[in-house]
């Protein structure tokens, strides 16, 4: 065990050092641009190639299909107004839920100003959305549903398939920010039915600053990005070749063994939920209890403070992240929060742990060990938790 | 992001608790993102022998109510309504601009529990 742990894997994760390793010559000696026609440009293409094929069949398509971003919001704003802006002829109306990334959030906020008009869908108190409730908002109007395939702050698992079976029943283009779920939710677009994925490759262990989106072939989406011809012609740009080769090995190994990942990764989980849970009183569990991401852990401690508890942990070496106002530049608790029902105070108090490959058991104990106190600690200062208790001495 | 000094205080809060049957006491929420101070005062001839404070809120606001609760600690009560917000982030070195309003939470506490000990007073 070093001497800090890292539980914030869903906000960024390490490069994997055979990713790295197959990046670094297309930095210094395969530098050529992929467009040129030299030895040096082919070399570089034909590593693009291959990344673009890792990619593909990683999400079970053609190569065809895949087009590469510069991250994971640019493939959501690509996605969500591109297919907004090419098929306003057909209509102006868009599906989502209230638990986007703000990448899509915002994205349909900005189309709202521009006058498309965007249904948020309510979730549940586990953060899941009803595919019913997807049919039942589908109007003439809707030309696109967007839902992502997992929350990044609650871990939610979303019934994706369903979704994408009424999409193509009804002939609506179907987005999924899958972001949060390659490596962890096995995807096969065909199947799914989806015609529109983003994806990042920073979530699964390949560097930052590189995402791709897949989109069916013969899909309508408007280009965003104009310049020169990259991307056959569909996102203007250089190609951040050392990234994507990057991307292209990361996501190789991400789908090479989803369910011994997950295995690994909820036994962890699960040691982490039930500790807390059994030793921490006025303690509540966010997201779906088994529908959830393998490496997400959510817990609202009542009465204290989500920035607080993050120094004090930070302190001991324990890196997390929170949904409290107090840790966001605008001091609005996190949307996803709210979204299920928690009212402010509660949400103040979330702390957010996502487990990576690298942790073990040694440090889930270790966090069992010193999180309690921590609250403890945060809890004696509270004047909520006296009122509660009653100046009970709290065990 | 924060000051040293920030950081002592919060790690290391001067003058956590309450106090029994306090002279004033002043409680006090954060409309900017729903914090919550509470401050116990023991006043004799005007001076403040004995403070102490309970927050719920972020590492800026815990810092500046143990700093502010220190600033009061042995001062006449005029001379504690003269210690404002910006002489409490001051002595803390200085807080981020998003963090600015959290040490109002503190002025306003001091502030509330003063003034209920003067209510009281004068109910005397
Ligand atoms: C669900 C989801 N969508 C989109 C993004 C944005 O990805 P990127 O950081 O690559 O822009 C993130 C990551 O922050 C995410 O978690
Ligand atoms: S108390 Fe909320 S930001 Fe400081």
């Amino acid at each position: 065990m070093g001497d800090r742990i890292y539980l914030d894997h869903a906000a960024t994760t390490y490069t994997k050092p055979e990713v790295l390793e197959e990046m670094l010559p297309y930095f210094t000696e395969n530098y050529g641009n992929p467009s040129s026609v030299h030895s040096f440009g082919r070399e570089a293409r034909k590593a693009m190639d291959l990344a673009r094929e890792r990619t593909a069949r990683a999400l079970h398509t053609d190569p065809g299909n895949i087009f590469f971003t510069g991250s994971g919001t640019e493939a959501d704003n690509w996605a969500v107004k591109g297919a907004a802006l090419a098929n306003r002829k057909k209509g102006n109306h868009i599906i989502t839920t209230s638990i986007e990334h703000h990448a899509v959030l915002h994205t349909c906020r900005y189309l709202e100003r521009n006058g498309f008009e965007v249904t948020y869908l309510a979730v549940d108190k586990y953060g899941l959305v009803d595919a019913e409730q997807v049919r039942n908002a589908i109007t003439d109007q809707t030309i696109l549903i967007s839902v992502m395939t997992a929350n990044n702050e609650i871990g939610t698992i979303q019934p994706i398939r369903e979704i994408g079976t009424i999409a193509k029943e009804k002939g609506i283009l179907f987005h999924t920010d899958a972001v949060q779920a390659i490596g962890s939710v096995p995807i096969d677009v065909e199947e799914m039915n989806i015609d529109l994925l983003s994806l990042s490759a920073h979530k699964f262990y390949g560097p930052k600053g590189i995402g791709a989106l897949y989109m069916r072939k013969g899909v309508k989406v408007q280009q965003i990005l104009h310049g020169g011809a990259q991307e056959r012609n569909r996102r203007a740009g250089t190609e951040n070749l050392p990234a994507i080769v990057g991307l292209g090995k990361a996501i190789e190994l991400a789908v090479q063994d989803i369910p011994g990942h997950n295995a690994r990764l909820e036994a962890l989980r699960d040691r982490l939920i039930t500790g807390i849970l059994s030793t921490v009183e006025h303690t509540r569990l966010n997201g779906h209890p088994e529908r959830r991401l393998p490496g997400n852990v959510n817990f609202s401690f009542e009465f204290i403070e989500g920035e607080a508890l993050l120094l004090s942990l930070d302190i001991k070496g324990i890196a997390g992240s929170s949904g409290s106002a107090c840790t966001s530049g605008s001091l609005d608790p996190s949307h996803v929060l709210l979204a299920i029902g928690l009212p402010h105070e509660i949400a103040h108090g979330s702390l957010r742990l996502t487990l990576g490959e690298n942790n073990t058991e040694e440090e889930v104990d270790y966090v069992l060990e010193v999180l309690p106190q921590v609250v403890q600690k945060l809890r004696e200062m509270s004047p909520l938790f006296n009122q509660q208790k009653g100046g009970l001495e709290y065990v | 992001m924060y000051s040293e000094k920030v950081m002592d205080h919060f790690i290391n809060p001067r003058n956590v608790g309450e106090i029994e049957n306090p002279d004033g006491v002043g409680e006090v929420g954060n409309a900017r993102c729903g914090d919550i101070m509470k401050v116990f005062l023991k006043i004799e001839n005007d001076v403040i022998v004995d403070v102490k404070f309970k927050t719920f809120g972020c590492g800026a606001a815990i810092a500046t109510s143990s700093m502010s609760t220190e600033l009061i600690k042995g001062k006449t009560i005029d001379e504690a309504l003269a210690v404002t917000n910006k002489t409490v982030a001051e002595s803390l070195d200085g807080l981020p601009p998003v963090k600015m309003h959290c040490s109002v939470l503190a002025e306003e506490a001091i502030k509330a529990a003063i003034e209920d000990y003067r209510k009281k007073q004068r109910e005397k």
